[in-house]
């Protein structure tokens, strides 16, 4: 518990520490101000800028929904990267594994008709197993051959997007009457159902009911590492492969476990996102969420909580920072400046101890990188 | 000069790790600190060294007063240190590695390596080092290694050395030249802080012995009239027993029967050869060996982590020549592995985690994939309790434990399985005394309840007191099999280095 309380004082401190060097970057940036000298006015943007990023991301229910769209996919595909951190494995493949996710939920979404409560669990179940087989692939080359997850995951990004490519040409998935690459609209009944959807007249509270399956698989995670026998052979192989084998364990399984799992819960985050957010897919489904996951597994330490703090913190700087650049002149990219900083701080805890006057008997630990496993 | 500590207090959270500490050495004698594992005689002497500062006391040199922040104000001051672990590039060469961090430079920065050749060259004739400063480091054997750090703190004109547990990588015949190197240093006027728990060394290389004890200095001993006994007992605070004390054993059915076995490696290498040997219920078999001989590789594919090229492996009758370690485990084989932190542990899980690391997926312990973590709880308390581990708290993280600890942790979980077969690879490497005697008098206690138990150490020592029947291991093949009580320390030594003793009196392979 306080070795849970002092990392969420480093990532607040962090947090705060991205904030300072952003309110420089918009100083320094606001070139007209600057002109006429008039650093009141730098100033007064800075506060402007982050009280719009607050109150885009938190203030009123339209903010709230924002965040929590964006929050759903981030959390999901951040499982997915940490779910294969606690095993040692660095999987970069959750944009491919969301695509193809995405892709198989599209297809249950728009070819089966019955009545929702069947629908959408069932195209978010099919979303997790393309993920997973998806996912799984890399797992089986990494078990068989020795092939490194980085490269394979990284290649299986290029070879899904192509494929999605593709796919969107063709008769069975291209919407008719449409020349460029974009899939059929599923039926009413797939779509995740909004969370405000009982607010008359509110269509802009786009959230959906995706964001409960990614808590569910939040909670799903959790019990995967801290009650299951399963959970701890994962752990185990991530922490120390030498000793799994020798209790007995069979790492080259886990390896493929692992990955299954994280292409499940990537594969989840595109099906939200098709069944949720869009209605269909196209080739930018995915985005740079794939990547943003990587980040938020870090930044949470790949823990089941931690992972929740830091998809909330990147979904509601993504809501907010729309918000900031409707009302002054600050870029939305100020906000990939500021979850760049973010993690870097939290990357370099000496840093931040430095900037902050931390006293501390040891001297501090890369705790980002525990466990990574090479 | 002369080196003085003075009421040096050093407290980590929840710990006094050095308690008003006094300790003072001069150049021309060697120092000897002894404590077990965990006492603070590391954490001293990185108070020495400038790693931490002390919360309280003071460092004197020659009567003066100095306050070291870093160690290159220790360094400055003439104080060197030689770490456990060396910290040596091993793709660089000596005299590439001696300079690093202050090379020797031409014009526009060139690296001068004929310049440093030539350093490496004078220290190493001078103290009869016998470097060669063009070796490659990663070629060199670990002894040498040793020297290369050791010339690296004299280039930096250290007027006291600290060993930090030296001889614990070293073989026996290393060990030798070791103690002949600190003999070099100490005629040419350096003074030397030996940092060990084994206390026959610290008997023969020092001129004085200071015991460590929970951080606190306990007393002093002469090496001319104290005995190890006496300084164990300082050490430890009760007197301890030194000799394994076991009743003949009473050898009954075969467990492990191993026939013809032979191990390649990856290079093509014969590791084992042809080995072949049994192990009965209720007795305790060593295989003594200097390290590299193939006992590694042994234990490896008798516990199912290396595949056999050819031979049959047998537990209580069934060929378990490919089974997995989990199928093993499932026969009653229990494994104390050679390497405790890459093997026996994950540092980064609780002591609990740890000590059901084998047996989790037992029903104890879960129901199907569903873990009981209450019942490992449980089982957790009562053998921390029952194996006198020592810590506050059982879901504190294995690698807050003492290597002693660490130890007692792996052994508590192998023994207190259902077993029929302990496999012990140097069961007490590199731990105090203390936990030492405790580990023996278990792997006894489950000899005497009917348990096949199979030791493979390096420590002759402890084969000899430990073993009911002693196989020597030479070159991957078995080439003695004999009675402990009846051959002496030197003959086991000649089997060892590949000789025959004139007076053989086990029977010859």
């Amino acid at each position: 518990m306080t070795d849970l309380l002092k990392s969420l004082r480093y990532t607040l401190l962090a947090l705060l520490a991205s904030l300072l060097v952003g309110a420089v970057i918009i100083v320094v940036t606001d070139i007209d101000a600057l002109k006429v000298g008039d650093y009141g006015k730098a100033f007064t943007t800075v506060l402007t800028a982050y009280r719009s990023l607050f109150e885009g991301s938190f203030w009123g229910l339209r903010s709230i929904s924002n965040t929590i769209t964006g929050t759903t996919p981030l959390l999901l595909s951040g499982l997915a990267v940490s779910v294969a951190f606690k095993a040692g494995l660095f999987n970069i493949g959750a944009t491919g594994q969301m695509l193809a996710g995405g892709m198989t939920a599209l297809w249950v979404g728009f070819t089966m008709s019955g009545p929702g409560w069947l629908q959408v669990p069932l195209a978010v179940l099919a979303g997790a197993i393309g993920g997973a087989i998806f996912g799984g692939i890399a797992g089986v080359l990494k078990a068989r051959t020795g092939a490194h997850e980085v490269i394979t995951t990284i290649m299986l990004n290029s070879i899904a997007s192509f494929l999605v490519l593709w796919l969107l040409k063709t008769t069975l998935f291209q919407r008719e009457g449409r020349p460029d690459p974009i899939s059929k609209l599923i039926a009413d009944e797939a779509h995740l159902p909004r969370l405000f959807g009982f607010l008359e007249g509110r269509s802009d509270l786009v959230a959906h009911s995706g964001f409960f399956v990614a808590l569910l698989a939040t909670y799903g995670y959790w019990y995967l590492l801290k009650r299951t026998t399963l959970g701890f052979e994962l752990r185990a192989t991530g922490l120390n492969s030498d000793a799994a084998k020798y209790a007995g364990m069979k790492s080259k399984t886990l390896m493929v476990v692992a990955m299954l799992l994280a292409g499940g819960f990537a594969g989840m985050a595109g099906a939200t996102e098709v069944l949720g957010t869009y209605g269909y897919a196209s080739t930018s489904l995915a985005g740079n969420i794939g990547f943003d996951a990587i980040a938020v597994a870090l930044l949470g330490q790949s823990s089941p909580i931690g992972t929740l703090v830091s998809a909330l913190l990147f979904g509601a700087l993504q809501a907010g920072g729309r918000s900031m650049q409707a009302n002054t002149d600050v870029p939305v990219d100020l906000i990939i400046v500021l979850r760049a900083l973010i993690v870097m701080f939290v990357a370099a805890p000496l840093l931040v101890k430095a900037m902050f006057r931390v006293k501390s008997q040891f001297s501090a630990q890369g705790q980002t990188f525990r466990g990574w496993g090479g | 000069m002369k080196l003085e500590l003075r009421g040096i207090t050093k407290r980590f959270p929840g710990v006094v790790a050095n308690d008003s500490v006094n300790l003072s050495i001069a150049t021309g004698e060697v120092l000897a600190l002894v404590g077990e594992n965990g006492a603070g005689k590391s954490t001293l002497m990185n108070v020495l060294y400038g790693l931490y500062k002390a919360d309280e006391g003071e460092i004197l040199i020659d009567g003066a007063s100095k306050k070291f922040n870093s160690p290159a104000d220790a360094i400055a001051s003439g104080i060197g240190m030689v770490h456990q672990h060396f910290m040596l590039v091993p793709v660089f060469s000596v005299a590439e590695n001696v300079v690093l961090g202050s090379e020797p430079t031409r014009r526009l920065g060139a690296l001068d390596i004929e310049q440093a050749r030539k350093m490496v060259r004078d220290v190493s004739d001078r103290y009869n080092l016998n470097l060669d400063p063009d070796a490659i480091v990663e070629d060199l054997p670990v002894g040498v290694r040793q020297r290369v750090e050791i010339v690296k703190v004299l280039l930096r004109d250290a007027k006291i050395v600290v060993f930090d547990e030296p001889t614990a990588v070293l073989t026996p015949s290393e060990i030798l030249e070791f103690f002949e190197i600190v003999r070099t240093l100490i005629r040419s006027g350096k003074g030397v802080v030996f940092i060990t728990h084994k206390l026959k060394e610290a008997l023969t290389i020092a001129d004085r012995i200071n015991v460590l004890r929970r951080g606190k200095v306990v007393g002093d001993a002469d090496p001319k009239t104290a005995s190890e006994a006496q300084i164990a007992e300082m050490m430890v605070g009760r007197p301890v027993q030194l000799t394994v004390d076991k009743k003949p054993a009473d050898p009954k059915q075969v467990v492990l029967s191993v026939k013809d076995l032979s191990l390649i490696d990856p290079d093509g290498r014969t590791v084992v050869d042809q080995v072949s040997f049994e192990v009965r219920a209720g007795e305790i078999v060593g295989i003594a060996g200097v390290q590299g001989n193939g006992q590694t590789e042994l234990v490896e594919a008798l516990s199912g982590l290396r595949n056999a090229n050819s031979g049959v492996v047998e537990i209580d009758g069934k060929d378990v020549t490919k089974a997995s370690p989990r199928e093993r485990h499932s026969l009653g084989m229990g494994h104390v592995p050679e390497d405790r932190q890459r093997q026996g542990l994950i540092t980064g899980m609780s002591i609990t985690e740890n000590l059901v690391l084998t047996r989790y997926h037992d029903n104890e312990f879960c129901n199907g994939m569903k873990m009981r973590w209450s019942d490992a709880s449980k089982k957790a308390k009562e053998l921390v309790a029952n194996y006198d581990i020592r810590t506050s708290d059982p879901d504190q993280l294995a690698s807050t434990l003492s290597g002693g600890n660490q130890q007692k942790v792996i052994v508590a979980r192998e023994l207190s399985r259902k077993i029929g077969l302990v496999l012990a690879a140097q069961p007490t490497r590199g731990i105090d005394v203390g936990s030492i005697e405790y580990i023996h008098e278990q792997i006894v206690k489950e000899r005497d309840a009917g348990t096949a138990v199979l030791i493979v150490s390096t420590e002759l020592d402890e084969v000899m007191a430990l073993s009911d029947r002693l196989l020597v291991m030479y070159r991957g093949k078995i080439v003695a099999d004999l009675d402990p009580k009846k051959i002496s320390h030197m003959d086991v030594g000649l089997y060892m280095a590949g000789s025959r003793p004139e007076s053989a009196v086990g029977s010859h392979r």
